[in-house]
């Protein structure tokens, strides 16, 4: 065990299956030489060549389309986007393709791809470098998307992602990258996929969330507490399939739901949740369910100011907890 | 005695013969599929014709044992000569449960059969291409001697994935041959509304590749041009672009009525050149085909696209409760 960084374990998940399995390769912008713009694939060029680390031209759609073309053969390809906001060029790929490949084929084929990329914001990135862009492909059966929130997740997840026979989005939070530590085993394990997982036990407030929300859920949690609040929080990890036993069970525990994203609110993933709980826990509900979340808005601002007010904070968190704690 | 060309870059008798029985078997089986169509029995056909010979030319220039091939819609010539079978396609015109390319699940001409390297297609145009390159890479870091072949019409060398898996696919030296089978129209729009460049081909020189233009209707110098990509490709010296420059002697589809942008007169003169009929000639003029084997091959051609089309009429469609399968491993 030692105390990592979360972006330390995406190098360590992509580090252990590329030893693990030589099928293993990955591709991107800026991956090889310099290691990643956030140095997610430090080391990795150095280690495994640059056959198996392999720096593309700038083109996106061709970073997934050929990863796909390579996944189809039998490899075990991941696929980096350099911000979750690039990806928009590579969508007729990932949702067109990948996730229809299996399908299509009537499992003659499959296409084994990871697609991994830095999302969301606070980090003054502006509108083209903080975006959440998971509701895009949240409805689009055949892609698993996987949004981990610590260290520990990131490392079992991404590993679990790369040995999946389909293709998985692994969205990291790029604020997390550096800012979230703890203890994570050197050795190898993997989480399952469509799991979500219970971050906290309490009585009073249950909260349903992903991502670094998770951690401003934690930090008003623990205020709260003071205070003789009890706050259950549920960690969705993976946001398509969701885990919908779980979101039922966490719902039904309190009966007073807040569901948070760092996405714009319409049409964002907890408004899925929001619907599960809706048509699963009517009466174990004894309040509205209540949603916090980005403001409708196209994306965060540069300006300081602006972005603070679009982002969730553990202070808004905390705020929505004791209006649904009273009500 | 006409010139004998074939002999010339490497094509036995038998071989040529053998291009003939797969070109006129994929014009066959698509004259079937009209017939089908016309007569309400199918809802869809897009077709293959006119431009047989520079499929079947091309796909005989590769290594039929190992090499992938990544068609598009109109590729029936492609994907026979790879295995796929009259009985195959037929099924899929059907939308049957035992059609190998998706069980009936696609659109005829969405070919796919694994175990011939026939690589499964969608319908947004030119996506192939980079999956064409990320079989050549991987097939490269595995070390193996494959060459990946993926095609696309004119109107889709516009697309950014052409594009962008060119330029991936030059960058890193790898053995992709990219055959744009130019057939003069994008459904109904004509090349001089396509290509700011004169011939597709000329778009090569942008990605460090050959780009060679030829006649799409001989199915010689296809195979010769092909050829030659393949072992360039094995050579590790790259990919190349070829254009084949033939004509679509059908409407885009079955729902396409191409008398509202192309007269018929146009339409009668390259019938005139239609390589089923000056494939043929040139194999009697070298003594390869006479015309009792002529009738020969045209009755048992016709007797599988017979059989072809009374199975897949009568064979099942796929359980309801199939629906939901494949969306991933686990179900």
């Amino acid at each position: 065990m030692a105390v990592i960084s979360y972006i330390d374990a995406v190098i360590m998940a992509i580090r252990e299956e590329m030893e693990r399995d030589s099928r293993v390769f990955v591709l991107g912008e800026d991956v090889g030489k310099k290691g990643g713009v956030f140095k997610a694939t430090t080391g990795l060029y150095e280690q495994f060549g640059e056959q198996r680390v392999i720096d593309t031209p700038l083109a996106e759609s061709a970073i997934a389309g050929v990863g796909i073309g390579a996944a189809m053969y039998g490899m075990r390809p991941i696929a980096e986007m350099q911000f979750a906001d690039f990806i928009m060029p590579a969508i007729n790929q990932i949702i067109s393709e990948a996730a229809k490949i299996r399908y299509r084929s009537n499992n003659d084929w499959q296409c084994p791809i990871v697609i991994r990329a830095p999302y969301g914001g606070g980090v003054h990135g502006a509108l083209y470098h903080s975006q959440s862009v998971e509701a895009i492909f949240a409805n689009q059966p055949g892609l698993k998307i996987v949004m981990p929130s610590t260290p520990y997740d990131v490392k079992g997840l991404l590993k679990a992602a790369i040995r999946d026979e389909d293709p998985v989005l692994f969205f990291e939070h790029k604020r997390a990258y550096r800012l979230i530590k703890e203890e994570v085993p050197t050795d190898d394990y993997v989480l399952p996929i469509g799991k979500a997982d219970v971050k906290r036990y309490g009585e009073d407030v249950t909260v349903i969330t992903y991502g670094l929300c998770v951690h401003f859920a934690l930090q008003a949690a623990e205020k709260l507490a003071s205070d003789g609040i009890s706050v259950y929080i549920l960690d969705l990890r993976t946001i398509y399939p969701l885990d919908q036993e779980a979101i039922i069970e966490a719902a039904c525990k309190t009966g007073k739901v807040l569901l948070i994203t760092e996405d714009n609110k319409e049409g964002s993933i907890i408004s899925e949740v929001s619907a599960i709980i809706a048509e699963k826990c009517l009466f174990d509900l004894d309040a509205p369910i209540m949603r916090l979340a980005g403001p409708d808005v196209p994306a965060m601002p540069y300006s300081p100011p602006l972005e603070k007010s679009f982002m969730v904070n553990p202070e808004k968190v905390e705020k929505a907890i004791r209006d649904l704690a009273a009500y | 005695m006409g010139e004998n060309r074939h002999l010339q870059v490497g094509l036995s008798d038998e071989k040529v013969l053998e291009m003939y029985k797969v070109m006129l078997l994929a014009r066959r089986i698509d004259e079937r599929m009209w017939l089908l169509n016309r007569s309400g029995k199918i809802p869809f056909v897009v077709s293959c014709q006119g431009q047989e010979a520079a499929q079947v030319g091309a796909a005989f220039a590769l290594n039929r044992e190992k090499d992938y091939v990544l068609p598009y819609y109109r590729d029936l010539g492609v994907v026979l000569a790879f295995g796929m079978t009259a009985k195959d396609l037929m099924l899929s015109s059907f939308a049957k449960a035992e059609d190998p390319n998706s069980g009936g699940r696609q659109m005829p001409g969405h070919f796919g059969q694994k175990k011939n390297r026939i690589v499964t297609g969608s319908s947004p145009v030119t996506t192939q291409v980079p999956h064409a390159v990320g079989i050549a890479l991987a097939a490269k870091m595995e070390g193996k001697d494959i060459v990946s072949f993926v095609t696309f019409g004119e109107g889709s060398s516009n697309q950014g994935d052409f594009h962008e898996g060119a330029n991936f696919a030059g960058v890193h030296k790898l053995p992709v041959i990219l055959m744009c089978e130019n057939n003069q129209y994008a459904i109904s729009v004509p090349i001089e509304k396509q290509l700011a460049c004169k011939k597709v081909s000329d778009r090569a020189i942008g990605y460090g590749m050959p780009g060679v233009t030829v006649d799409g209707n001989d199915p010689i110098e296809v195979y010769k041009v092909v050829k030659e990509a393949a072992e360039r490709g094995r050579r590790g010296d790259g990919p190349s672009l070829i254009e084949t420059v033939s004509y679509r002697l059908t409407p885009h589809s079955s729902d396409d009525d191409d008398s509202m942008y192309r007269s018929p007169d146009e339409v009668a003169e390259a019938k005139k050149i239609d390589s089923i009929i000056t494939f043929g000639a040139y194999l009697k003029a070298t003594g390869v085909l006479d015309d009792q084997l002529e009738k020969q091959i045209n009755d048992e051609i016709m007797d599988v696209v017979n059989e072809a089309t009374d199975y897949a009429e009568n064979a099942p469609y796929a359980n309801e409760e199939t629906l939901s399968k494949y969306v991933y491993a686990d179900k």
